[in-house]
């Protein structure tokens, strides 16, 4: 079952030439770890902002979770959760107070001034959410002494007071440490186990884009590929077979004569496309000064995306 | 629901006015000097020839105007909560533009309400006539008169990006009201352009109302007070409906539409 389906979509901005989002349809399905992977100004931060209501699109249809963007707006964002670029927290309340503040707008508990007078319930929850990210005690204190780290953990903690279907998150980890990168992809891949929360991503990172169900690639507004990391990775760039040897004439001459495709001088790159490196290997009689095999990484396929055609 | 996250909203606004303590200093010192300075001149000048007692009358004026003035520039917390990513946490909550818009006037409002104690006190040490039971009255007055300033505030804020362009603006619009709006002269004797003037001054009708409750049943009603408080009420209704609305609409379609 699709959660969120893009149909058509388009974003021409009133000052642009170009459309920053260029006729783009997909689909996520429920679950999913859903990665949108570009570079900085492909209409990452764009496509999100319309999928979460905060900005108009130019045309195009939009469905999150259920619900459709032009008629029924409130209940989409009922139902979902963001975590902005730009942390969006009330540094002069404290984080337990915006956490309280979120919760009372999105009607899951009626607002007290107090957290002495919330329902035990609440205060049940935040205590177990602030361990769980390892906040403790700093839940009761004022947002502008946290670290970056801790406000990230804020704000998913945040987020997810109202248990939304689908978690948006626009580049999350942009100004974290690799600690408190790692903390926090822990605590989400928990999060869509237990609550089996979708989650859609846009990211710059690849090792993030790499553990998502499927990745997005976009670029100049553009879907460029679509797939699971692995299905990507492979339709893109082929995994090389490296060899050299000290007679180089010779083994050129053998490589021909079995019909292997190759590149390069020496080493040589052989496109392994279906062959079986060990037959390739036992077939050369040619000493051999090197062997390798070199599979490609997603950062690969996407520079060359990027970068290429 | 809605109740609630509206008084969330409002709660939120007023508790980070409260715990600015540099703002609740500025709002009960600057109003102060304000009436002190100028009251005090004025009344050496004036008094006599009017028939009643100026510094009232001045008082009474000041707090409209503060209560107007200062819940109007409160909602420049819409342009500085956009520079520091909050905004974008109230617009994706599943409630409707008008009433995060109302929430933050109210919030405004109250804490507009904190200075009016400072004015009081001031203006009783300078020899106002201060009657505590008919200040009581003024208690709701002055706050409808910060929900219309309120209101007039998000519709000045509605295409308005940064703060600077805000606060430069909120001096341009405020400023010529505390004149054509009667916080220093009675409405009734302006001269006809003036007069004319006036009356698309929201603060008018605050300040009118004020003065037309607290001098109800006294001899200085007919000479300081233009129309009766009902009149004036209803006028403000209305145009704090008109204004949250269009505000609100404009606010969130530019919001928006990028």
């Amino acid at each position: 079952m699709a959660i969120i389906e893009v149909n058509n979509l388009v974003k021409h901005y009133k000052k642009s030439d170009t459309n920053a989002v260029d006729n783009i349809s997909f689909k996520v399905k429920k679950g999913e770890l859903f990665a949108f992977l570009g570079p900085n100004g492909a209409g990452k931060t764009t496509t999100i902002s319309i999928l979460t209501t905060t900005l108009n699109k130019t045309s195009g249809t939009v469905r999150v979770a259920g619900h459709d963007l032009d008629n029924d707006e409130k209940e989409v964002r009922r139902n979902i959760g963001i975590i902005f670029q730009n942390p969006s927290l009330d540094k002069n309340l404290s984080g337990e107070e915006n956490i309280r503040f979120h919760a009372s707008l999105y009607g899951v508990y009626p607002f007290r001034p107090s957290y002495r007078m919330m329902p035990q319930s609440y205060k049940d929850k935040v205590g177990a959410l602030a361990d769980v990210m390892d906040l403790g005690e700093a839940i009761y204190k004022p947002v502008r002494d946290y670290s970056g780290g801790m406000k990230r953990k804020l704000e998913i903690v945040r987020s997810l007071i109202h248990e939304p279907d689908v978690l948006f998150l626009d580049e999350p980890t942009t100004g974290l440490d690799p600690l408190s990168r790692r903390n926090l992809w822990d605590y989400l891949n928990k999060v869509r186990q237990d609550q089996g929360t979708t989650v859609f991503l846009t990211t710059h990172y690849l090792d993030e884009a790499e553990n998502a169900d499927r990745v997005c690639i976009i670029n100049g507004g553009k879907i460029v590929k679509l797939g699971t990391p692995d299905a990507i990775k492979q339709e893109l760039l082929h995994e090389y077979l490296v060899l050299d040897a000290k007679d180089r004439t010779a083994l050129r001459r053998e490589l021909d004569s079995a019909k292997l495709e190759y590149e390069g001088e020496g080493p040589m790159r052989i496109l392994v496309n279906g062959h079986n490196i060990q037959n390739i290997i036992k077939g050369i009689k040619t000493p051999l000064t090197a062997v390798r095999t070199h599979a490609p990484t997603l950062e690969e396929a996407y520079l060359s995306i990027v970068e290429g055609d | 629901m809605l109740a609630s996250a509206i008084l969330t909203i409002a709660y939120r606004d007023f508790m980070k006015f409260v715990r600015d303590r540099t703002r609740v200093m500025g709002s009960l010192i600057f109003p102060a000097v304000f009436i002190g300075v100028l009251g005090g001149s004025l009344q050496a000048g004036l008094s006599g020839s009017i028939g009643y007692s100026f510094i009232t009358f001045i008082f009474l004026g000041m707090l409209a105007q503060n209560m107007f003035s200062t819940a109007a520039q409160g909602l420049v917390s819409l342009a500085t909560e956009r520079d520091e990513n909050f905004t974008q946490e109230l617009f994706v909550a599943p409630i409707p533009r008008w009433s995060i818009v109302l929430g933050k006037i109210i919030g405004e409002s109250f804490a507009a309400f904190i200075q009016l104690f400072g004015i009081t006190l001031l203006a009783w040490l300078l020899g106002a006539e201060i009657f505590p039971d008919k200040l009581l009255l003024l208690v709701p007055a002055a706050l409808l008169v910060g929900l219309l300033g309120g209101a007039f505030g998000v519709l000045v804020m509605a295409n308005i990006r940064t703060q600077q362009a805000a606060s430069q603006l909120f001096t341009f619009v405020l400023f010529p009201q505390f004149f054509i709006g009667g916080v220093f002269t009675p409405l009734k004797s302006l001269p006809p352009v003036l007069d004319a003037l006036s009356h698309l001054a929201p603060m008018r009708y605050g300040v009118d109302l004020m003065r037309g409750i607290y001098y109800a049943g006294t001899p200085s009603y007919e000479p300081a007070v233009a129309y009766s408080p009902l009149v004036n009420v209803a006028v403000i209704v209305f145009m704090f409906t008109v204004m949250l609305g269009l505000g609100s609409y404009l606010f969130a379609r530019n919001e928006r539409n990028r």
